[in-house]
């Protein structure tokens, strides 16, 4: 009787089985070694030093469909690979071999005789005489189909994450040049903003005699052309014709109606100074020349300076179109809105009221225009404003009290401060122009 | 000589001969033959730019698209070197690298041998040129190259990464000869295997020794036999060698023939 469990007691441990064990152990011992070459679960494979087949188990053979005698001594290892197996072998295999005498674990494909491919994983060593002469090469090979039909699929999943980040990449690279595509043009487009606005506006003023004059122009967006003017003129007998507006909407649109406002109130100013004629000329020219679906308007303040003969003093007659009023800022210090109430739109109906104003102005005495880009800003919360979160006609009028008395160009020079402070808030293109009465140099300064 | 990782041995004095490795592997084929070149010549060994011990920094897929690319570094190793002229001596693809800067600028240049050549590995149906593949033969390589990456990524992690607690790892690390990025593998692959250098064959002005082997799968003795009646006056040995790299298979008729083709030029 068989002792169960035998193997588990210490005496049993090392010695030598008893019984049926013996017996079955006997004849896995007797395994014929022959046997287990022929149809081990591998292939084997002896070949000379120059490939020739010396020796190839029955394993081998059937996965090939190879008759023995068609493959000892007639056909070299790499006849059994496929061509590009074949150059891998050439240039990787064999001379890692020679150098190493041993290579495991290469992926090759296996040709078989009716032309099928096995996926095998191969390992060769090289078998040395005694005196280390290379005598044969003994190779293993192991079926590999499942393993690499699982690698197949890893490199497939690797090259198409690899394909996917160059798509990726791609896509980033096409982004970026279309980034680059609408950054140039975006800069072609101010720079012919820029020059635009250049040709709207009066390079430089030329002064009255016996006027300082001084002006600003406040560019908003440089993507955009705006539509505020100004202008200083001569007229006949000595007296000079100015105006300053602001066309509503911006862009190439606005710019053709501020040309055409600009060289039409120069003209009429020509033809009949008298500022509420002016304003009607231009009022006919736009109303006429945009009717129906693109109307477009303007506010604009017109004024004619007279030299009171036999004194420094000059006389502004003003006439005013929907325009926010002038501020005089006296040689006493005091500042006050010129107010012109009632002024219309101007290119809006077809005789709209044009409301007028006339002031002296004598030595000390400053007169500002300027467009609402300046009282329409956005403040901070920490600002002074006019209640709505704008900077306001009200904040503008006291920030220019207290540089009264003073001149054209401190008055322009401390408004651009303002605007700087005001910064991104300015966010309409903002036009300024100022006059002012220079004391005569004889008499002092009080 | 860095990016190339240039080893020059041998005799200071003596002629200088320049031995340039194939695909596959990188200056350490040279190890059987450089023994007994080295007792009379200087012997200088590089790497290929992706290969061995080269700089992998310096490598782009530009540069190497072409074959031009490593003729350049040829060029400009030599240069830097300084050696005089020489013998330049390349196996399998690098013979066609010689070929191509001994076009170029033969003053640097005393004799060619091109080991196991082939100016075109595909067959050309238009002139019946037989280069011994088609071009299916090349996309199973690649295949081949491709599966094969598994295990080496694996097996080469550990030099790439670097690994200076462990130095064991780079000295005894299988396939250590032959550690090749796989994309680097991949891309040399195309620019052998898909190179035609055919034309550029009767241009070389200095003297050749075309070495073939007797029974080579990658370059046939026809092969050989064309590579031998396009360059002028070049001359044709058959080594007694099983397989593409005579240099591991019969390392002394190999140094024999380059000894003797160094010799007959003094």
């Amino acid at each position: 009787m068989v002792r169960a469990g035998g193997g588990d007691e210490p005496e049993g441990r090392g010695t030598a089985p008893e019984g049926d064990d013996a017996a079955r152990f006997s004849a896995m011992l007797e395994d014929s070694a022959v046997d287990l070459y022929e149809n081990a679960p591998c292939g084997y494979l002896s070949t000379l030093m120059d490939g020739q087949i010396a020796k190839v188990n029955t394993t081998l053979l059937s996965w090939l469909g190879y008759r023995r005698e068609e493959l000892v001594g007639r056909r070299r290892f790499t006849d059994l690979l496929t061509v590009g197996g074949r150059l891998y072998h050439e240039t990787h295999f064999a001379p890692l071999l020679s150098m190493q005498g041993e290579i495991g674990g290469i992926a090759l494909e296996l040709k078989a005789a009716d032309g099928t491919r096995m996926p095998v994983l191969v390992t060769s060593t090289v078998k040395t005489s005694d005196d280390g002469q290379p005598l044969l090469i003994r190779t293993t090979l192991f079926d590999a189909r499942d393993r690499r039909a699982y690698e197949t699929e890893l490199l497939r999943a690797r090259q198409e994450a690899e394909e996917a980040r160059r798509e990726a990449d791609r896509a980033r690279r096409t982004a970026e040049e279309a980034h680059r595509a609408v950054e140039a043009e975006r800069q072609r487009l101010q720079r012919l903003a820029t020059t635009l606005q250049r040709t709207l506006l009066p390079p430089s003023l030329t002064a009255p005699a016996g006027l300082e004059v001084a002006a600003h122009y406040h560019i908003a967006s440089a993507d955009e052309v705006g539509g505020d003017f100004y202008d200083l003129f001569p007229l006949a007998h000595g007296s000079w014709g100015l105006f300053l507006g602001d066309v509503c909407g911006k862009g190439a649109a606005a710019a053709a109606v501020t040309s055409l406002a600009r060289y039409t109130l120069r003209a009429a100013a020509v033809y009949d100074p008298d500022p509420v004629a002016v304003l009607a000329n231009l009022n006919t020219v736009l109303t006429h020349e945009y009717e129906g679906t693109d109307p477009r308007f303007c506010t604009v303040l017109f004024g004619v300076l007279t030299p009171d003969r036999g004194t420094a003093g000059f006389e502004l007659a003003l006439a005013a179109g929907g325009h926010p009023p002038a501020i005089l800022l006296r040689a006493d210090g005091s500042a006050r809105h010129l107010p012109t109430p009632g002024g219309q739109l101007i290119g809006v109906i077809p005789d709209p009221h044009i409301a007028t104003t006339t002031v002296r102005l004598d030595p000390g005495d400053t007169v500002l225009l300027y467009t609402d880009g300046l009282t329409e800003a956005h403040t901070t919360p920490l600002g002074r404003t006019g209640g709505d979160g704008r900077y306001g006609d009200a904040a503008l009028l006291d920030f220019t009290a207290a540089l009264a008395p003073t001149t054209a160009p401190a008055a322009i020079a401390a408004l651009q401060g303002l605007l700087d402070t005001l910064g991104s808030g300015v966010d309409d293109d903002t036009a300024l122009l100022a006059l002012s009465v220079p004391h005569p140099v004889s008499e002092p300064k009080q | 000589m860095k990016r190339n990782h240039v080893v020059v041995t041998g005799r200071g004095d003596g002629p200088v001969v320049v031995l340039a490795h194939g695909f596959g592997c990188d200056q350490n084929m040279w190890r059987l033959v450089v023994p007994a070149l080295a007792e009379d010549f200087k012997v200088v060994l590089f790497d290929h730019v992706g290969a061995g011990r080269s700089d992998l920094g310096a490598w782009s897929e530009e540069r190497y698209a072409s074959l031009d690319g490593y003729a350049d570094d040829v060029l400009q190793l030599l240069r830097a070197l300084d050696p005089g002229p020489v013998v330049f001596v390349g196996h399998s693809v690098s013979s066609m690298v010689g070929v191509l800067a001994a076009v170029r600028e033969p003053d640097l240049f005393t004799g060619l041998v091109l080991l196991t050549p082939s100016p075109r590995y595909v067959d050309d149906e238009a002139t019946g040129y037989r280069g011994g593949f088609s071009a299916e033969d090349i996309d199973e390589l690649l295949e081949s190259l491709d599966s094969n990456y598994l295990g080496w990524s694996g097996a080469m992690a550990p030099v790439i990464m670097g690994n200076p607690e462990r130095p064991e790892l780079g000295e005894e690390l299988t396939n250590s000869f032959c550690r090749t990025d796989p994309a680097i593998a991949r891309a040399f692959a195309h620019t052998t295997f898909r190179s035609d250098n055919r034309a550029d064959l009767a241009k070389v002005g200095v003297p050749t020794l075309v070495a073939q082997c007797s029974d080579d799968a990658i370059a046939p003795p026809e092969v050989g036999a064309f590579v031998h009646a396009r360059i002028p006056g070049s001359k044709l040995v058959t080594l007694p060698a099983t397989g593409h790299c005579p240099q591991l298979s019969a390392p002394d008729a190999t140094a024999e023939a380059i000894i003797d083709f160094v010799r007959a030029l003094r």
